[in-house]
């Protein structure tokens, strides 16, 4: 496709400035909107957790207080895993699956349009509750009961900021799946499709049957508190455990949807830079099926100490643990894409490896915290902050922005500054480590998670984790400056981008044509690192 | 300004007595604890841990070997395999066997840990909005236990009381959790409000207090002494300002203290019914 197509296929964008981005219906413009969206709330929640790690700096309260430090960690949960992790998602999925499936845009548009102009309102709502009296939601992101009844003016504000989310969530997902069902080039079959448009279907079918659950779990919590229903107060005849059965029964589900892309981008990072295929393909969407099947008969691991009985203990303990056999197979098929490859080491592969190192520790940690009896220590310390951590942060974190710096040239048509790149993966990966490896220790050591202030037997490992934050941190900045200036301009980005990539969006120009494919591709003509 | 010359003064405090302070405060593992289910699962612990460290030197091993060999940079040239069933039904089978292998144990701790049957005495745990409330069964003595005033003093914000300067900070109560040793204990939690979890490490567990739900474990201590904690579930602005003490004891000294207690509530109460007592003849004048 030449230069020229190029620019014509611009004549249908209608408005200009502000109405074009509200009104677009295009894949790329809204997957830019999901991917800014993502990257200013990332660093709003970034930022709570950067109050939080001040405030535990040292022992004693100095700049916070404990209710306000509540509300941080509950905002810093809420923005993180709703507002940053899972639009970032959408965004690389409304970029890259038309693109991946040889189609013009998404089968939706206008429901595409939609689902992320609900963002901005839920997250608007959900932020102005910091100011209303009583404070923000400090009851935690989990929202148990009978706590979270106890929340002041923001209570609806919140309940309805998560319905918005998950509205959004539902819709997106929807167009997902009908895009991959309906609009694939002719011969892109399921088991020729690239991993991360595999992972994101499975996502998907998690979203639908997950989210809808919250809603009424939430649902059933305003009812509690406005109508004088009685689901989860003893007093009345209703169980507040059963909140957290509910809860956990998307929450779970919930950690797969933040993770499964993250493996569909390692899967095709890694093969690129060592420029062999991917290895056991087929074994890898069987493990994301696995994954998604076991997450929804594991929840009860979230609270093995609400009480049990034995039988039922044992059944999450043997499910829960069971989850490291298709996890590990995706880790040995990496490993294995790796051997006797032929590598080079640009950022995008840098965080890729990272990301498999760090995610193993976090699944390594999960796994202890699978056991039963020695949960009965780890629950609700340290240890788990360390744990989730780890999946979230070096995982779907750094996943993100291996992705990022892999399609940035593709999407701008620049390349970025590698070596600046290069700073920004190996500030990020030390101060991460810095950050929460020590965390393991201090939850070891019976430090209890969501306290704003402890005993001063923890007091060295904090500050040792609170500098790692603050590091962290900054150099999140640098990632901006690296987007910045690649989209400002940069040397000229060619179709294929690296020597070693694979798959549709590489046969396309960079920046791609507006309407990404206007006649159907012949996806036999690659050779993919999905075969 | 003012802060930042207290962290001044402060790191250059912790750097003058950071040799003497090394053992004691870069604690790195799980404690040992004092019953035999604590010590039952820090055997665990360290099994599990190990087996991921093996499987961690072996993968990571594989991996940064190939990272080191299979570079572009020393010309090695890629392979074109990508598929192996055997290989894969390897790796599939090898992880499932070292799962049993963690399941058995863990299965056997977590039955031990779940009978609670034939204790010899049974104490009521209830949590509060943000205090602990001990009933033992079957006497006359319950009483709450709240953080200890000075803690809870030093801890409020802009209070300029060093933490450091004061003892077990956050990590005392008025009135102790005093059992005796050699008895199997059974502790029931519950709770008055919200939600709280009852925490000793070392006793090896922690239980969830929840309203209107009575849950059961049990501790059985073998060695005299004072172990702390503190609540572990989020329940609330003070959630980690409600601290818990326990005081073991031998069971002579446990009897005594029983009755000492004992004697002072009715004490307590003759009091109260004799001042009820007067005012009743107060109101009939």
């Amino acid at each position: 496709m030449s230069e020229a197509a190029a620019h014509d296929d611009h004549h249908d964008v209608q408005s200009t400035g502000l109405m074009r981005w509200l009104t677009t219906t295009n894949h790329k413009d809204i997957g830019t909107l999901y991917l800014l969206f993502s990257l200013t709330m990332f660093f709003i929640g970034g930022s709570m957790a950067m109050v939080i790690r001040l405030e535990l700096f040292q022992p004693g309260l100095q700049f916070v207080d404990p209710q306000f430090y509540n509300s941080m960690t509950t905002m810093h949960a809420l923005i993180m895993i709703f507002g940053a992790v899972m639009p970032a998602w959408t965004g690389f999925a409304n970029w890259m699956i038309p693109m991946m499936i040889g189609a013009p845009d998404m089968a939706l548009p206008r429901l595409n349009n939609w689902s992320f102009w609900i963002l901005p309102f839920a997250f608007l709502m959900l932020l102005s509750t910091l100011f209303m009296p009583g404070g923000a939601p400090a009851g935690g992101w989990t929202m148990y009961p009978p706590l979270v009844l106890q929340t002041g003016d923001a209570f609806p504000y919140l309940i309805f900021a998560i319905h918005f989310m998950g509205a959004s969530s539902i819709a997106g997902a929807i167009n997902i799946i009908a895009t991959v069902f309906n609009m694939r080039a002719p011969g892109m079959t399921l088991m020729k499709l690239p991993l991360f448009v595999w992972t994101w279907i499975i996502t998907a079918f998690l979203l639908i049957a997950s989210i809808p659950v919250l809603a009424g779990a939430v649902t059933m919590l305003l009812t509690d508190k406005f109508f004088g229903t009685a689901f989860f107060s003893a007093a009345g005849g209703g169980d507040p455990v059963m909140f957290q059965h509910i809860f956990w029964f998307f929450g779970h589900p919930e950690v797969y949807i933040l993770i499964l892309p993250a493996f569909g981008i390692v899967s095709a990072i890694i093969p690129t830079f060592a420029r062999k295929p991917l290895f056991g393909y087929s074994s890898m969407v069987y493990a994301t099926g696995a994954i998604a099947f076991l997450s929804f008969i594991v929840w009860a691991h979230h609270m093995f100490t609400v009480g049990m009985p034995l039988a039922g203990e044992l059944f999450f303990m043997y499910t829960t643990v069971l989850i490291a056999v298709p996890t590990g197979v995706k880790i040995f098929n990496w490993v294995a894409t790796m051997w006797r490859g032929s590598m080079t080491f640009e950022t995008p592969m840098l965080f890729a490896l990272a990301f498999v190192v760090l995610f193993t520790i976090g699944g390594f940690s999960g796994l202890m915290l699978g056991v039963t009896p020695v949960d009965f220590q780890y629950h609700d310390t340290y240890f788990v902050v360390a744990h989730f951590h780890y999946v979230l942060v070096t995982g779907a974190v750094f996943a993100l922005m291996a992705g990022a710096y892999f399609w940035l040239p593709k999407w701008t048509g620049h390349m970025y500054n590698e070596t600046l790149g290069k700073w920004h993966f190996w500030l990020s990966t030390i101060s991460v480590n810095v950050l929460f490896f020590p965390q393991h220790f201090l939850g070891l050591a019976g430090m209890p998670r969501r306290i704003p202030d402890y005993a001063v037997q923890f007091s060295d490992f904090n500050m040792v984790s609170s500098i790692g934050g603050f590091v962290y941190g900054a150099s999140q900045i640098l990632f901006v400056v690296v987007v910045v200036k690649c989209v400002r301009g940069g040397e000229k980005a060619t179709d294929e981008v690296w020597e070693g990539a694979q798959g549709l969006e590489w046969t396309l120009p960079s920046p791609p044509p507006f309407h990404s494919f206007t006649e159907a591709p012949d996806p036999s003509s690659i050779t993919g690192g999905n075969r | 300004m003012n802060f930042i010359k207290k962290y001044a003064s402060y790191a250059f405090l912790s750097l003058s007595v950071f040799p003497l302070s090394v053992f004691a405060d870069w604690e790195l593992n799980l404690p040992r604890g004092v019953t035999p289910f604590s010590q039952e699962i820090y055997d665990l612990h360290m099994y599990v841990l190990w087996i991921m460290c093996a499987i961690g030197l072996v993968v990571f091993g594989a991996m940064f070997y190939s990272i080191l060999v299979h570079r572009k940079s020393r010309g090695a040239k890629a392979a074109n395999w990508h598929h192996s069933t055997k290989v894969e039904i390897v790796w599939t089978v090898i992880p499932f066997v070292i799962l049993i292998a963690v399941a058995v144990p863990a299965t056997r701790s977590l039955i031990m840990m779940e009978d609670v049957g034939d204790a010899d005495m049974t104490i009521k745990v209830t949590g509060y909005q943000w205090k602990w409330h001990y009933d033992y069964i079957g006497t006359e003595v319950d009483f709450f236990s709240t953080i200890e005033e000075k803690s809870n003093t030093a801890r409020r914000r802009g209070s300029n009381i060093d933490p450091f300067e004061v003892e077990h900070y956050l990590r005392d109560v008025d009135n102790y959790l005093v059992v005796p040793t050699n008895k199997k204990i059974r502790f029931l939690t519950t709770a008055g409000d919200v939600i709280h979890a009852w925490w000793v490490p070392a006793l090896g567990w922690k239980r969830d207090a929840i309203p209107g739900f009575i849950n059961e474990s049990w501790a059985f201590i073998k060695e005299p002494g004072v172990y702390r904690g503190q609540c572990a579930e989020l329940c609330g602005k003070d959630h980690g300002f409600m601290p818990i003490v326990v005081r073991a004891v031998p069971e002579g000294e446990y009897i005594a203290w029983v009755e000492e207690q004992t004697q002072a509530k009715a004490l307590a109460s003759d009091q109260r019914n004799s001042n009820n007592l007067l005012a009743t003849t107060r109101t009939d004048q």
